[in-house]
C-alpha cells in the first residue's frame, strides 16, 4: 500500500494546527518582534526592570519608557528620546534596535548597578551603545535611574562661512568631437602594501588628490596569479574617503576573502577619480588622538567641529604605520552623533590585537556628510 | 576531349575580347574625382541605357543617352572613396571603378589637447593631435603641414609646424612656469581651431608657518603659499596642522583662503606643532610655554 497520499495528509495537517495555535496562542517574543504586544516583564529584579526598558526603547514606546524612570524629574521625555537618538539627524535617525543587552554588574537589597547595551543596524553595519544604569527599589518594584547627560546646546548664532566651494560645468552634448571636458582629478598612490590575514588578503594604502580641483575617489584592485591570470577584483568600498580635497589624502583598504598571499603574482591597481561640486567647510578638529596598546588596542579622539555647519555623520578612518613608516592597517568607525559646532564628539577605532604591537604612529582623516549634500 | 577543350578555350577567349572591346567602346571613366567637384563620364554608342554610381555612402540613378557624356555638377559626389559605375542597356551591361580622392584644401580641423589642466614646469607635459578634414569631413590623408602654436598669458609662445601623417600631425609641448589660461592653437593655412589649456600651480614649496599664542589657543598662520615657481597655492588646498604632546596629537585639515591657512589648536606647554600639505613637508614649531 502506497503510504504518501497519506503522509502528506498528516504532514499538511499539522502545519495548518501549527499555524492557528501559533496566531491564536503567539509565543511572547515573537508577538513583540511581529510589532504586537511586548516582552515587558514585572520588574520584579534590578535585570527585568532594565530588560523593560530596553524592550520600550526598541519598540519606541517611550512614554512607557520615561514613566518606569526613578529620577524622570531630572528631565522630560522628549530630552530622554534625545538622549537616545540625538536631537539631529544623525547616523542613528536611519537605524533600528536590533538587539538588548542588559549585564548586571552590582547588586544591593535597594540599589543595583545594570549596563543597558543597545545594538543599532544602521545603513553602514551595526552601531552600540552602552548605558550605565542605575536602579533603585520601589516597594516591590525596580526602577532605573535614566544616566542622563544633558545634550550640549548651541547658542543660536550667525556663524558667516566663507570657504571656497567648487562647481563643474561639463561638456554638454551640442559641443564637437575633440572639444575639451573638464579634466578628471589627478590621484596617485602613494602608498600600497599587500597584507595576508585570517580571512584573505587585504590591500592596504594611501591616495592623494595631487590636483587643485576637489575629487570623488575611490580605488580598485585586481590579484593577478603568477601566470597573470586575474584571482579577483574588488574594490575599497567605504574603507575610503571618497572626497578629496585638493592635496587632501586618504587611506584605502580593500579585502580579497578567502585568497592567500601565496597565489598572488602580481597586484593591478586602479585608481578611480572624478571631478565633483564639492566645499572646503565644514573644518573639523581631530583632537587628542591617542593610540592605546593590547588588550583593547584602539585609536581614540575627539572630533570638534570648527564650522558653524552641522555634520550629521562623520567617517573617522586611522592610518596606522609601523615604526619605518610602512603602512600595517587602516580601520574605521561611523561616529553615531552628530556634530555641532565647537562640540566634542568622542570616537574609538579598534585596532587588532595582532597588529597592535607594530603600530607605531597613526595618521586620522575624517569623512563628513552634512544633510542636504555630502562632503 | 582535347577537341572539347580547345574550343571552351577559344569561346571563352573571344568572350573576354569582346568584353573589353565593348568596355573600351561605351565608357569611359576618369581614374580619380575630387570630392565634391563636377565631372563627366564619356558614353559611346547608340540608344539608351541607365548609369549606376555606388560608393562609401552614396548610390546615384542616371538614364543616359549612349554617344553623349554624363555630366555630374560639383557637389554630385563628396565621400572619398572608391566607386562602382555600372552602365546597363537592354542588352548589355559594362562596370567600372574609380576613385573620389577628398578635397586639397583644408576645410576643418579636429583638434584634441591633453590635458585641460595641468601643473606648471612640465616637459612635454602638453599633448595636440589633429586630423585635418576637408569641407566633406572626408580626412586629407596628403602630407599637409599643421602649425601647433601654445601661448601663455605672460606672452611666451611655443611653436612647432608638424606635417601630417595619412591625415594625422600631433605634438607635445612644455607648461610654462606660470600658472594661467594658455591658448592652444592648431592651424592649417587658415583654417584653425583652439583649445585652452588651464596651467596649475605645482605642490606647495617651502611651506613655512608661524605661531602665536590667543589666550589658550595657539593661533597657527601660514605664510602664503607658493610653488616652486613662485605661484600662489589655489584657494581650497588642504593645510594639514598637527601638534604632538606627551604620546597624543591633534589634526586640523584647513583649506587655504587668500592664500593662507590657519588654524587655532590648543596651548600646551612641551607641544611640537608642524604643517604639511599633500606630501610636503613644512617647518616645525616647539611650543615650551
Amino acid at each position: 500500500m502506497n503510504k504518501g497520499p497519506l503522509l502528506a495528509a498528516v504532514l499538511a495537517g499539522a502545519t495548518v494546527a501549527l499555524v492557528v495555535v501559533g496566531t491564536i496562542w503567539p509565543v511572547p517574543s515573537a508577538a513583540a518582534w511581529a510589532g504586537r504586544g511586548s516582552l515587558v516583564h514585572s520588574s520584579s529584579t534590578p535585570e527585568a526592570a532594565v530588560a523593560n526598558l530596553g524592550e520600550e526603547i526598541r519598540t519606541n514606546a517611550w512614554d512607557k519608557a520615561y514613566a518606569s524612570f526613578a529620577n524622570k524629574g531630572e528631565f522630560t521625555e522628549q530630552e530622554f528620546i534625545h538622549s537616545v537618538t540625538g536631537a539631529y539627524p544623525s547616523l542613528l535617525t536611519y537605524s533600528l534596535i536590533s538587539d538588548v543587552e542588559t549585564r548586571p554588574i552590582h547588586a544591593s537589597d535597594n540599589e543595583a548597578q545594570v549596563d543597558l547595551k543597545l545594538h543599532w543596524a544602521t545603513v553602514v553595519g551595526t552601531s552600540a551603545r552602552t548605558f550605565h544604569l542605575n536602579v533603585v527599589k520601589n516597594g516591590d518594584q525596580w526602577q532605573p535611574d535614566w544616566p542622563f547627560v544633558k545634550e550640549p546646546a548651541v547658542p543660536p548664532q550667525v556663524i558667516p562661512v566663507n570657504y571656497l566651494r567648487w562647481d563643474v560645468i561639463y561638456r554638454g552634448p551640442g559641443d564637437d568631437w575633440g572639444a575639451q571636458d573638464a579634466e578628471a582629478p589627478h590621484v596617485r598612490i602613494i602608498d600600497m602594501h599587500p597584507v595576508e590575514r585570517a580571512d584573505g588578503v587585504v590591500i592596504l594604502g594611501e591616495l592623494l588628490n595631487e590636483d587643485v580641483v576637489p575629487a570623488y575617489v575611490s580605488v580598485g584592485a585586481t590579484l593577478l596569479s603568477k601566470n597573470q591570470s586575474p584571482i579577483a577584483t574588488e574594490d575599497c568600498f567605504d574603507k575610503i574617503s571618497h572626497i578629496l580635497l585638493p592635496k587632501q589624502t586618504t587611506p584605502f583598504l580593500i579585502k580579497f576573502p578567502n585568497v592567500s598571499l601565496s597565489q598572488v603574482g602580481s597586484i593591478r591597481m586602479t585608481p578611480i577619480s572624478t571631478l565633483v561640486a564639492a566645499s572646503a567647510d565644514p573644518v573639523v578638529e581631530i583632537s587628542d588622538e591617542q593610540l592605546h596598546p593590547a588588550p583593547g588596542a584602539s585609536l581614540t579622539g575627539q572630533l570638534i567641529n570648527q564650522s558653524g555647519q552641522i555634520v550629521n555623520v562623520a567617517h573617522v578612518l586611522g592610518t596606522f604605520y609601523d615604526k619605518n613608516g610602512q603602512v600595517v592597517w587602516v580601520a574605521d568607525q561611523y561616529v553615531d552623533s552628530a556634530l555641532l559646532p565647537q562640540i566634542p564628539v568622542p570616537f574609538s577605532i579598534h585596532i587588532p590585537e595582532d597588529l597592535a604591537k607594530n603600530v607605531s604612529t597613526q595618521r586620522t582623516v575624517l569623512a563628513t556628510y552634512s544633510s542636504g549634500g555630502s562632503q | 576531349m582535347k577537341p572539347r577543350s580547345s574550343l571552351l578555350f577559344a569561346c571563352l577567349g573571344v568572350a573576354a575580347i569582346h568584353l573589353a572591346f565593348a568596355q573600351a567602346e561605351r565608357m569611359s571613366l576618369p581614374k580619380a574625382v575630387e570630392a565634391g567637384v563636377g565631372f563627366s563620364i564619356q558614353i559611346t554608342g547608340t540608344g539608351n541605357a541607365a548609369l549606376y554610381i555606388v560608393g562609401p555612402g552614396q548610390a546615384i540613378r542616371r538614364d543616359v543617352q549612349l554617344g553623349q557624356p554624363a555630366v555630374f555638377s560639383s557637389g554630385s559626389l563628396y565621400n572619398a572613396g572608391h566607386y562602382l559605375a555600372v552602365l546597363a542597356g537592354s542588352s548589355f551591361s559594362e562596370t567600372g571603378s574609380f576613385d573620389v580622392i577628398p578635397a586639397s584644401k583644408p576645410a576643418n580641423l579636429s583638434f584634441l589637447a591633453k590635458p585641460s589642466r595641468l601643473p606648471v614646469g612640465l616637459h612635454d607635459g602638453i599633448t595636440g593631435a589633429v586630423y585635418v578634414f576637408d569641407g566633406y569631413h572626408n580626412l586629407i590623408a596628403a602630407p599637409t603641414p599643421v602649425s601647433f602654436e601654445l601661448s601663455a598669458s605672460s606672452g611666451a609662445v611655443q611653436k612647432h609646424i608638424v606635417a601630417s601623417h595619412d591625415g594625422a600631425a600631433w605634438t607635445a609641448m612644455d607648461s610654462t612656469a606660470e600658472q594661467g589660461s594658455d591658448k592652444f592653437v592648431a592651424r592649417v593655412g587658415d583654417v584653425s581651431s583652439t583649445r585652452v589649456v588651464g596651467q596649475v600651480p605645482g605642490d606647495p614649496c617651502g611651506l613655512k608657518m608661524s605661531a602665536k599664542q590667543d589666550g589658550k589657543k595657539i593661533q597657527l598662520t601660514t605664510d602664503p603659499v607658493r610653488d616652486c615657481h613662485g605661484n600662489a597655492v589655489p584657494d581650497g588646498t588642504i593645510v594639514t596642522f598637527t601638534e604632538t604632546y606627551s604620546g597624543a596629537q591633534s589634526t586640523i585639515d584647513a583649506p587655504l583662503k587668500r592664500g593662507i591657512a590657519e588654524a587655532a589648536m590648543e596651548a600646551r606647554a612641551g607641544a611640537t606643532f608642524s604643517v604639511a600639505s599633500g606630501v610636503v613637508m613644512g617647518n616645525q614649531i616647539g611650543w615650551a610655554k
